[in-house]
């Protein structure tokens, strides 16, 4: 029996007979390994950056949202309604009574307005209407100044905090607290100003402005609902029980029976996490798949190689059987210099396919500030392995199998 | 015993349904030690008759004994075996692989009995001494004449210590002198006792040997003793 290092030896010496003809022989393999470790460490290093931006809304928060959860991509009935979570759907929700193991109850109410300081005028601000839990629920710092407190905002006072770059482009250098800026003829006193939070959260407050829920659903938006409340549970542990309460309590008020006719949903950490998790796998197996058509195409760049090999190397298959080799022993041979094809590109490919991912990652943080996470897929590089080696041993068969039949005799008067 | 005893031995070759017949009923005892020459013009069927008794190629009726056992049963892994292990072959195009070194090309047979590396270098570079080449253990095979292309055949064919060596028109390729060189080597591996099979279509090589079997047509035409032969030199070079 041939020894495996001597396989492989053989099988090197047959690959690097023609060495410009094996790298294009493999350009294939690694083009569609590089792609397939790539798109599959991408789509892991996405979904990281994702899960970390919902992780950073707080386990323990339970999103109450107006309309009903979309069943599809066509099912946009739901997301008619938005005007069904009231004040009474507040108040009943911040009874401890009712929602024994809530702690903190925040409405949200938003929109896209214009905001203006003496001349300088700033459009598409986000303004946003809450309470100074707010503070808490999206981990917001101040500079300077403070935030409204629970007698301000059910006074309705006329106060703002402004993000970072609502600042800048209404004072510049001056210094903005006690400044009043104005909001659709509504004037806002500035009583602090936001650190800057970096791009890529879901919502960016540094292009926003807020103020006590209640002015804001008055005075700027004249709306008489929330398009948010946030109920935050005691711990993580808590999570589904205030999601029963809450669902309990809601379509009591909104005389439901039937939970199919609901004209509110909820969303948690977890729920949200999942539904993510499932929107990149099916992302990445698609991308990886329109990927692995290349794999296809090298796979038989390789077989036809092996063919010509084959051929060119009749009289050393001949001389190889008149000194004792057996038909396994040739069928060894070519199959392994097939594998030594794929599996050399495989691994070239999956090297490139991290160096690739890798700096697509480092590119997203140094030039757009998005904290994309370095990851390296370990499904990627197993599937690398064994895809390239499948194709090796697929597509070597056959010509290895037509190098192994060759008689002895012919092969030698070639 | 006989090393070799064929009897009844038929070759037929079809081609798109004409039969062409390459050896007709032959029968032939070699002895161990013997120096044969099969001799005959082109198209008598001697490369044929070679190959069938190289185990390369099956008769198509027939049979053949090899040490007493008879050999038309056997599986091509078998035969295989057979021609790794106990014949030698040296071919008129040399057939080395030009990729490897000399050391490598004869310690081919080696690697498919399994014998291990260590053990290959050491055989190889013995046999590489004896055929005085050992300065170009080395050498891709490329690099050498054809005289010792040839040379590094032998070494090659006489690796795995084989009952018998094939020689197929050993100094068709050679200049005159290099095939003095070769068909030397040969008498004198016969001289210490080695079976040699040549395959020759020249008279003054066919002399070399002691036995001449002379193919016409597929049949063995005539089966003589050299009595006069023809001796190359009188040094040994093994010992």
């Amino acid at each position: 029996m041939l020894s495996l290092k001597d396989s492989f030896k053989m099988a090197t010496g047959g690959v690097l007979l023609y060495k410009s003809r094996s790298v294009l022989t493999i350009l294939g393999i690694v083009i569609g390994i590089t792609s397939v470790v790539m798109v599959m460490s991408i789509g892991k290093s996405a979904e990281g950056y994702i899960i970390g931006e919902i992780k950073s809304l707080g386990a323990q928060n339970v999103f109450v949202l107006p309309g009903r959860q979309p069943k599809g991509p066509t099912d946009s009935a739901g997301t008619l309604i938005n005007d069904s979570l009231k004040q009474k759907d507040l108040d009943d929700l911040a009874k401890k009574s009712n929602i024994p193991d809530a702690v903190r109850v925040t409405p949200y109410v938003f929109g896209s307005e214009a905001v203006s300081y003496e001349s300088e005028l700033m459009e598409g601000v986000m303004v946003m209407g809450s309470t100074d839990y707010i503070k808490s629920n999206f981990d917001l710092d101040l500079v300077e100044g403070r935030f409204f407190d629970n007698y301000e905002t059910e006074q309705k006072a006329a106060v703002v905090v402004v993000g970072d770059e609502v600042r800048k482009e209404l004072f510049g250098n001056s210094y903005p607290i006690g400044e009043k800026i104005k909001i659709k003829d509504q004037s806002l006193m500035v009583v602090g100003f936001l650190k800057n939070k970096g791009a890529g959260s879901f919502v960016n407050f540094n292009k926003a402005v807020i103020a006590p829920y209640t002015i804001v659903q008055q005075k700027i938006l004249g709306i008489k609902y929330f398009q948010r409340i946030i109920v935050e549970a005691k711990s993580e542990e808590y999570v589904s029980a205030v999601v029963r309460d809450i669902e309990t309590l809601i379509r009591n008020n909104h005389n439901i029976d039937d939970p199919e006719k609901d004209d509110f949903w909820i969303q948690t950490q977890e729920g949200m996490a999942n539904s993510i998790k499932t929107i990149t796998t099916i992302l990445t197996v698609l991308l990886a798949s329109m990927a692995s058509v290349s794999l296809i195409v090298g796979g038989v760049g390789i077989m036809n190689i092996m063919f010509v090999s084959v051929t060119e190397r009749t009289k050393e298959i001949g001389l190889r059987k008149a000194l004792g080799a057996t038909n396994n022993n040739i069928l060894n041979q070519f199959l392994f210099e097939a594998l030594v094809f794929t599996i050399g590109g495989g691994l070239v490919g999956i090297v490139l396919g991290i160096s690739f991912s890798l700096g697509a990652s480092y590119i997203a943080q140094k030039f757009a500030q998005i904290n994309l996470p370095y990851v390296i897929s370990v499904q990627g590089i197993i599937l690398g392995v064994v895809v390239s080696t499948a194709i090796g041993l697929i597509f070597g068969i056959v010509p290895a199998w037509r190098a192994a039949q060759k008689s002895p005799v012919e092969s030698l008067r070639k | 015993m006989e090393l070799i005893e064929i009897q009844g031995l038929s070759k037929v070759y079809v081609d798109d349904e004409t039969e062409t017949v390459a050896l007709n009923n032959v029968s032939l005892k070699i002895s161990e030690g013997e120096f044969v020459a099969i001799t005959g013009p082109s198209g008598s069927g001697k490369s044929t008759f070679m190959q069938i008794l190289g185990c390369l190629d099956r008769p198509t009726s027939g049979k053949y004994y090899f040490e007493g056992k008879e050999l038309n049963s056997y599986s091509d892994d078998e035969l295989a075996k057979i021609r790794n292990e106990k014949i030698g072959f040296v071919f008129q195009a040399f057939n080395l692989l030009p990729r490897l070194s000399v050391l490598d090309n004869v310690a081919m047979p080696l690697v498919y009995k399994g014998v291990n590396p260590k053990e290959r270098l050491k055989k190889a570079t013995e046999m590489i001494k004896m055929v005085g080449l050992e300065d170009r253990a080395d050498y891709h095979t490329s690099r050498l004449s054809g005289g010792q292309k040839q040379r590094v055949a032998i070494a090659r064919a006489l690796i795995n210590e084989p009952k018998i060596i094939f020689a197929d028109e050993p100094t068709g390729n050679l200049d005159s002198k290099s095939g003095e060189v070769i068909l030397d080597f040969l008498q004198k591996l016969n001289d210490e006792g080695h079976t040699i099979v040549i395959v020759t279509h020249e008279q003054y090589v066919a002399q070399a040997a002691y036995r001449i079997l002379h193919i016409i047509d597929g049949k063995i035409d005539s089966d003589s003793k050299v009595t006069n032969r023809r001796i190359i030199s009188k040094e040994g070079f093994t010992k």
